[in-house]
């Protein structure tokens, strides 16, 4: 299931940025009237353009298997490289506001969905309206106008101070937490939203369940008819949900890294965007494609462990 | 049908206020030319970022140009944007999403899979590297959005023909000897788009905002031609001097793209049968 699925990512990734109209070669000379025929000729040939597409394509791929991502256009560096250096900055980021998004999300869920209809549970919609519609470039502006310059609380921009090599081991842990204390909330702003939202409909299932019903019926505390029975089931869909957001949480790092700027995979999936520099687009293209695949299948693990009907069903 | 459903929408009064907004801002959009108190694109040194007071009620931008002129013009790129973007994404959904529920089999499980593939790409990384390739302009940020954006379109489209292919009214379409074009477009998808509805308004909301996110970043309505998130670029640079140049265009977004999506929720529970059943 995996293999097909990581081979159609492939697929498209090339197909992208090779069908669409406008190739490199002529992206990368549009700008200089000078370039010759010949010269471009060379550069395609430079690059392999001259060959048919599914040549092109076995080509790239032969080499993609053996982690040859090509080098970059811009500064000749090893694409491989390039994307290893920052891939542990933006799992770091998104993995953490992963676990703020869950530990937020969820007790906001339950707690409204035990209380449906409540005033708390009304904010709490409205909340998650507003989580949904606002653009997050704009709150990460207003709060690093706000914390940083303002009231500056935060530093607003890098991973880590200038004078990082000066500090103990506390006071660095300290300045890497205050760095990323703003990235990581707006980041899980829009997942904690989607996720309460999701924890109390699923809360709001269970609770009507029978087995919920003879809990209460054999007389036990409404504390452990919640914590003991409803909201360990109504958990499992949420793990998978969970899961789901992980496209949009690496998709949402361009934006966020960008206005941070954090040396992490969005940022340079944007400046090379901005460079038109392919070999390491299609290289963080297929990367980031294969991690939300990675994020789904630890997902559906981690449901079948908490789910013991599924295995019973696979039977 | 459609007076049970504005029976059932009108009880939802959030929804309602969300639809007053979308159409008061879609009548500001159409009627730009006519309301806008300045010129979009003229520039105006004497008046460089002056604070919002009467005679620019939302302040200037850095070239002085007025901040509400170029969010009303603004309004009318973002929602094309989003309305034009949606528009291709639900083309193509239903398209694949009818051959694949309809045929089954082969043709089911091959487009099915690629669906499968084109979520697992970040839609925004998927975004950027075509924009990557093609030439920047309004038209293929609308088809780039469109194109990365129909996969959950086409999932509920399958799902709809999926159930309502065996059923009579169907069989007898087939019997009678209509040919499949005619089956699908006659019999199916008119009771198969409820779904698709409620998806596209949702779906106008996330373009806006994909829309905006892009031309921030300078990727998407280039400028001088004024979108809500370009207006933000400028703002950015501007923040500890113009707060107007930020607050105002992210309050513009904010409140339209949560406008539809009260509307998309309201008409979810408006369109879904089994919140009728219960009801009667």
């Amino acid at each position: 299931m995996m293999v097909p699925l990581i081979f159609g990512i492939t697929l498209v990734s090339f197909l992208v940025i090779h069908l669409a109209p406008g190739d490199p070669v002529e992206v990368q000379t549009e700008m200089s009237m000078k370039a010759s025929s010949q010269a471009r000729d060379n550069m395609k040939k430079l690059y392999g353009l001259d060959k048919p597409l599914h040549e092109q394509y076995i080509a790239w791929l032969e080499r993609f298997v053996m982690f040859d991502f090509g080098r970059s256009f811009v500064d000749g560096k090893d694409v491989v490289d390039k994307i290893a250096e920052r891939i542990p900055i933006t799992l770091t980021i998104n993995i953490l506001s992963l676990i703020l998004t869950f530990f937020i999300a969820v007790p906001v869920g339950v707690l409204s969905a035990t209380r449906q209809f409540s005033l708390f549970d009304k904010l709490t919609t409205i909340f998650v309206f507003i989580g949904f519609s606002t653009p997050h470039f704009w709150l990460a502006l207003l709060c690093m106008s706000l914390f940083g310059v303002s009231l500056g609380w935060l530093p607003i921009s890098g991973i880590q101070s200038i004078d990082v090599s000066d500090m103990n081991f506390i006071e660095r842990v300290f300045d890497w937490a205050g760095h990323l204390a703003l990235p990581v909330a707006i980041s899980a702003f829009g997942a904690i939203a989607g996720l309460s939202r999701y924890s109390r409909s699923s809360m709001l299932e269970v609770i009507r369940q029978d087995y919920i019903r003879t809990a209460r019926a054999k007389g036990l505390r409404e504390r452990q008819v919640i914590m003991r029975h409803a909201v360990r089931n109504a958990l499992l869909p949420v793990v998978t949900i969970l899961g789901l957001a992980i496209p949009g949480l690496i998709g949402g790092a361009v934006i966020f890294e960008t206005i941070f700027s954090i040396p992490g995979i969005g940022q340079l999936f944007y400046q090379s965007t901005l460079s038109r520099d392919y070999p390491t687009i299609m290289g963080i293209l297929v990367i980031g494609a294969i991690l939300t695949l990675i994020g789904n299948l630890v997902a559906d693990i981690s449901y079948a462990f908490a789910d013991p009907r599924i295995r019973v069903n696979r039977e | 049908m459609i007076g049970i459903v504005w029976r059932r929408f009108k009880k939802n009064r959030l929804s309602m206020a969300g639809l007053c907004v979308i159409s008061l801002i879609s009548l500001m959009a159409v009627f730009a030319p006519l309301i806008s108190p300045y010129d979009a694109t003229s520039v105006d040194v004497y008046n460089v970022l002056s604070a919002p007071d009467r005679s620019h009620i939302l302040g200037t931008d850095e070239l002085g140009r007025d901040v509400l002129t170029r969010m009303l013009w603004g309004s009318r790129i973002s929602l094309t944007v989003g309305f034009v973007a949606v528009g291709i994404a639900i083309s193509i959904g239903i398209l694949i999403g009818s051959l694949a529920g309809f045929y089954g089999g082969r043709m089911d499980s091959l487009l099915m899979r690629f669906v499968d593939i084109m979520l697992c790409f970040p839609t925004f990384f998927l975004i950027l590297a075509i924009i990557a390739v093609v030439e920047q302009s309004i038209s293929t940020i609308m088809i780039v959005i469109g194109f990365t954006g129909w996969m959950e379109v086409s999932r509920l489209v399958r799902a709809e023909i999926l159930t309502l292919k065996e059923r009579d009214f169907v069989l007898a379409a087939k019997a009678s000897g209509a040919n499949d074009f005619r089956v699908i477009t006659r019999h199916i998808l008119p009771n198969a788009l409820s779904p698709v509805f409620v998806s596209a308004t949702f779906g106008v909301a996330g373009a806006i905002l994909t829309e905006s996110g892009l031309s921030f970043l300078g990727l998407g309505v280039v400028p001088p031609a004024p979108s809500w998130g370009n207006i933000l670029t400028s703002g950015k640079d501007y923040i500890t001097v113009a707060w107007w140049l930020s607050v105002f265009p992210g309050l513009a977004i904010l409140i339209t793209v949560l406008s539809y999506n009260l509307v998309g929720e309201g008409l979810r529970d408006a369109l879904d049968p089994r919140i009728w059943r219960s009801e009667k």
